[in-house]
Parts: C-alpha cells; structure tokens; sequence
C-alpha cells in the first residue's frame, strides 16, 4: 500500500469521526437505545470482511473461521436492523393517536 | 464492475448509513432512518458480490449468509420487548467477535509483511474480542443468567492491572515479531480483559457500557477495514465508534454518572453495607380496594412505570386504570425516568404500544417540580430509579444518579412483587416510610384489581 493511499484512508477516517459526532449530537434520551441498536446494525456491516476473507482463503483452518465470521456478520446485520425496527414499530401507534387529539382541540 | 462502480457503490452505502444515524436522532424520522441503514447494507453487500474479488467458497460463503441472517431476524422477531437490550449486546458481541475472526485470517493469510496493516489487524484482534466477551457477560447480566449486582474478583483491580498490561505488552510485541501462537495467547488475553471489564459493572451502568462496547466494535470494524483496504467498512465502522462513543457519554450524563465511575467504579466503591438493616423491618401493605380508594378521591395522580411494568406487561392495564382515573377528573401524569426499565426509552416504547398519548408522558426535569403538589404516586415496579438513596447515600452503587423525587408526594404507592431489592441491589427507605403503602403481586394482577375496585369507588 503506499503512501498516499494510507492518506487517503486517514482522511476518510478523520471526516467519518466528525461525521458520526455530528449526526447524533442532539438526540432525545427517549431514543438512545433504538439509535444505539440502530448503530449496533450497522456495524454489522463487518459482514463484508468476512466475506472478503473466506473468498480468498485456502486453508481449511482459514476457510472455518470465515464461514463462522461471515454467519456472526450476518446475525449482527440482519438481526440488528430487525430489531431496531422492531423497537421504532412501537412509535407508530403513539404518533396517530397524539396527533388527532391535537386536530379536535 | 469496475473498481470505479465498486467505490461509487459503496459510496452510496455510506451516504445511506450517515443518513441512517442521522434518522435515528429524530423520533419522526427514526423508522425510515433504520430501513435507509437497512438499504445501505443491502446496496453494500451486493457491490461486493459483483466487484470481481476473488471468491473461492462461494457456496459456503453463501450458506452462512443465508443461516446467518435467519437466525438474526427470528430471534429479533421472536424477542420479548423486555428482552430486546440483551439481544441488542448479543449482536453487538458477535459482531465485535466477526471482526476479530476476520482479523485472524487476514494474519494466517499474509502474516505480518505490512507492519501499519499488522498494527491495525492486532487492534481489531484485541478490541473486537473485548467487546465479544464483554457484551456476553453484559448479555448474561442483563438475561440474569449471573447476578446483576457488580462482581467484584477478589484483587480483581490489580488483576485487571496485570491483564490490561499483558494484552499491550502482548499486542507490542506481535507487531515488532509476529508469531502466531502470540496471536492466540493475545486474543485469549483480551477475551479475559473483557469479561473483567464488565464484571464489576452493575445495574443501571450496564446499558452504558453496552453503549461503549458498541462503539468498540464500531472501530475494530474500521480497522478491519482499514487491513482489508475495505473503505465501506472503515466509514461504517467509524460512524459507529464516534456516534457511539457520544452516545455513552449522553446516557452516562442522562444517568448523573461519570463515565468513568461507571467503569470503574466498583474497583473504588465499597458495594457492601450499603443497605440498612435487613428487610424484616415493618412496612405497610394494603389491598387493591385501598389502592382503588386512595387513587380515586385523590386530585392529582402520577403513575411511575419501571421494569416490573414490562416484565408484567402490564401498560394496557395501566392505561385503563389511567383512563379510569381521568374520567373521574383526576389529573394524571406518567412520570418517565431516563432509564426505567433496562435501557433508556424502554417505558415510552412499552406504553406507546398501550397507546398512552405522547403528551401524558412527561421526563424527569418536566415532572420532578410536580411531585410535591401530588396527592398519590403510583409506582409500578419501579425502584432505584425512585430511590431516594441516590441523593444521600455515597455508599450506593447508584449515589449521584438523577431520581424521580416521589418522596416529596403526599402518599406513595408501590406496586412490588416482593420486598426483594431493585436492580442495582440496594435497600430503598420510601418502602419503609409512614406514607408508603405497598401491594404485593404481578403488577398486571395488581393492577387488574385495583381497576375493578375503582367501578365500586
């Protein structure tokens, strides 16, 4: 890898924190947890690697230990974004209800 | 495709995960948010498929895909709502526990010839196993597989000490000469490294520091990517360590705590003799119709929900006997803490789903100044999160986290299942107060009871 490409990823790591303190800088304690499993999700992106991995193993050692990082990955991913919206699921019913109220008065 | 499209594919991706956190901030926006994270997966994982690297073992990759992905949307299908932050550190761990498996690999795969690549595999090898371990032990507290109170190991401050030390030490070292069974006795390290980091975590602390280990593997994930030349996952992965890390630090100053007590402080803190004396002492326990008679005639009620509400499922009873209440011109309120229940937001998603207007839902700063003009509170199932021992006793695992003041109240009512402790396993006085009146039971059967006394009130 040479040095302007380390670069290139530093710069991208650097934003991508500024990024991510940015876009959760002001979010009501009412959703820290569906936001901290929505994130949860979305590191399960890791999924790739393992993929990316167990394509170009050779050894069956390395082979078992993909397929076993790729099925964790995908527990994580899957499981994680169902969830989350499992738990935003119940903001649904919440809204329509608050909201004819609000039409009446 | 060409390495172009592949970029611009993952590009897109990561425009998607960034708008997905940023959805998730808003309670409006929150749902799509999730399903633009969704997409952004979906989008990611394809580009990958069709970027033209080498797959070898594609029909296994496939079927672990596939089995993978089946038993992460069952069990989040299957999962009670009272179960949902246990299972939301069991994902975070497997997937802390993936990157470390990847980062393996990767050193069998091409040894350590890179050593900024090799600096970035230990890393991730290190953390990603610390959060593996640490968020079972988190998910074991919080499913009382093990004791919810802190553990605290006998020397267990110097024998983290000693861990943490060896694992760097260990993790130096791999990279300046790397040997593969210094890879093993370095991922075994930090798997023990991360069981004694949470150990001494207890109650209300615990979804802080699933908060935190989710950001630990936010970033051993970037590091991966960052070995695999993968800029997908180093983006992803970044946004996740950073949010993250902001989050822990939201919910600790939601809780009143210091990040750092919350870790640490079992290491300093004297857990025992923190509770008074035993709970044989008297207390005063009346039957539904008493409940029923106190609510009715009073002018001004606030209901407290905690975690024995959602383990009862309790919330469309609440609401009835709420609704009942109102109907006779009672002002009711229900007073939210940040973190009653097991996870910040648990109550408002439990009694959204009883449909309880929004507006009847009011949080700790709101309420608080309400307490002492109220004639009966109504706590149910909740308790440290009322205890006044946060306040006044520095003993406490809890001292210095925000309380709801419901011992300003004319009369207090607790609906308890036993006189068994809180999470955080201390002795709460109000039980013990002349103005408390406790109804032993199932909160749903207590409640239940109360509601059909209320029609004779």
């Amino acid at each position: 890898m040479t040095v302007d490409a380390n670069i290139a990823l530093l710069t991208i790591f650097v934003l991508s924190v500024f990024v991510g303190f940015e876009v959760v800088s002001k979010v009501s304690t009412v959703l820290h947890t569906p936001l901290m499993s929505g994130a949860n999700a979305i590191h399960g992106i890791v999924l790739l690697g393992g993929i990316i991995v167990t394509g170009q193993a050779t050894q069956p050692l390395e082979v078992a230990l993909g397929i076993v990082a790729i099925l964790l990955g995908a527990i994580n991913l899957v499981g994680g974004f169902v969830v989350t919206d499992r738990m935003l699921e119940m903001f649904k019913p919440k809204k329509a209800p608050a909201q004819n109220k609000g039409g009446d008065a | 495709m060409s390495s172009t499209w592949t970029q611009f594919g993952y590009l897109v991706a990561a425009v998607l995960f960034i708008l997905a956190l940023k959805g998730l901030s808003s309670p409006r926006t929150a749902r799509n948010g999730n399903l633009l994270g969704a997409l952004g997966a979906l989008i990611g994982t394809a580009v990958l498929f069709f970027s033209g690297i080498p797959l070898e073992n594609l029909a296994l990759i496939i079927a672990a895909i596939a089995v993978g992905s089946a038993i992460g949307a069952v069990s989040a299908r299957k999962v009670k709502m009272t179960q949902m932050p246990q299972l939301v550190a069991l994902f975070n761990g497997v997937g802390g526990g993936a990157a470390a498996l990847i980062s393996v690999i990767e050193y069998l795969e091409h040894g350590g010839e890179d050593k900024l690549a090799l600096t970035a595999t230990v890393f991730t090898v290190v953390v990603g196993a610390v959060s593996f371990s640490g968020s079972i032990v988190t998910f074991m507290k919080l499913q009382e597989l093990m004791t919810t109170r802190p553990v605290i190991v006998p020397a267990g401050k110097y024998v983290t000490i000693l861990v943490a030390v060896a694992t760097v030490v260990g993790a130096v070292w791999l990279v300046m000469a790397p040997q593969t069974w210094l890879l093993v006795a370095l991922l075994a390290l930090a798997l023990v490294f991360g069981v004694l980091f949470v150990l001494p975590v207890g109650g209300a602390d615990v979804p802080i520091v699933i908060s935190l280990l989710n950001a630990f593997t936010g970033l051993s994930v970037a590091a991966s990517g960052y070995v695999l030349g993968n800029v997908l996952l180093i983006i992803a992965g970044t946004l996740v360590g950073a949010s993250g890390t902001l989050l822990t630090r939201e919910m600790a100053k939601a809780m009143g705590r210091p990040i750092t007590s919350t870790l640490f402080g079992a290491f300093s803190g004297t857990t025992a003799g923190s509770a008074g004396p035993g709970s044989d002492r008297p207390v005063r326990s009346g039957s539904p119709n008493d409940v029923a008679i106190m609510l009715g005639f009073a002018s001004k009620v606030i209901l407290v929900p905690g975690y024995g509400l959602a383990v009862a499922q309790a919330q469309n009873v609440l609401r009835e006997l709420a609704d009942m209440l109102a109907e006779r011109g009672v002002e009711v309120d229900y007073a939210i803490h940040p973190v009653a229940g097991r996870m910040p937001g648990h109550m408002n998603v439990l009694l959204a789903e009883a449909s309880v207007p929004y507006e009847q839902l009011k949080e700790m700063d709101e309420i608080n100044p309400e307490f002492s003009s109220t004639d009966v509170v109504l706590v149910v199932g909740a308790n440290d999160v009322v205890n006044p021992a946060a306040r006044t006793d520095k003993s406490a695992p809890i001292y210095g986290m925000p309380i709801l003041n419901v011992d300003q109240a004319q009369q207090v009512v607790f609906l308890k299942r036993s006189m068994r402790p809180g999470f955080a396993g201390i002795e709460n006085e109000i039980l013990y107060d002349q103005r408390t009146m406790l109804l032993f039971g199932d909160a749903k059967d207590s409640l239940t009871k109360v509601v059909s006394a209320l029609k004779n009130v």
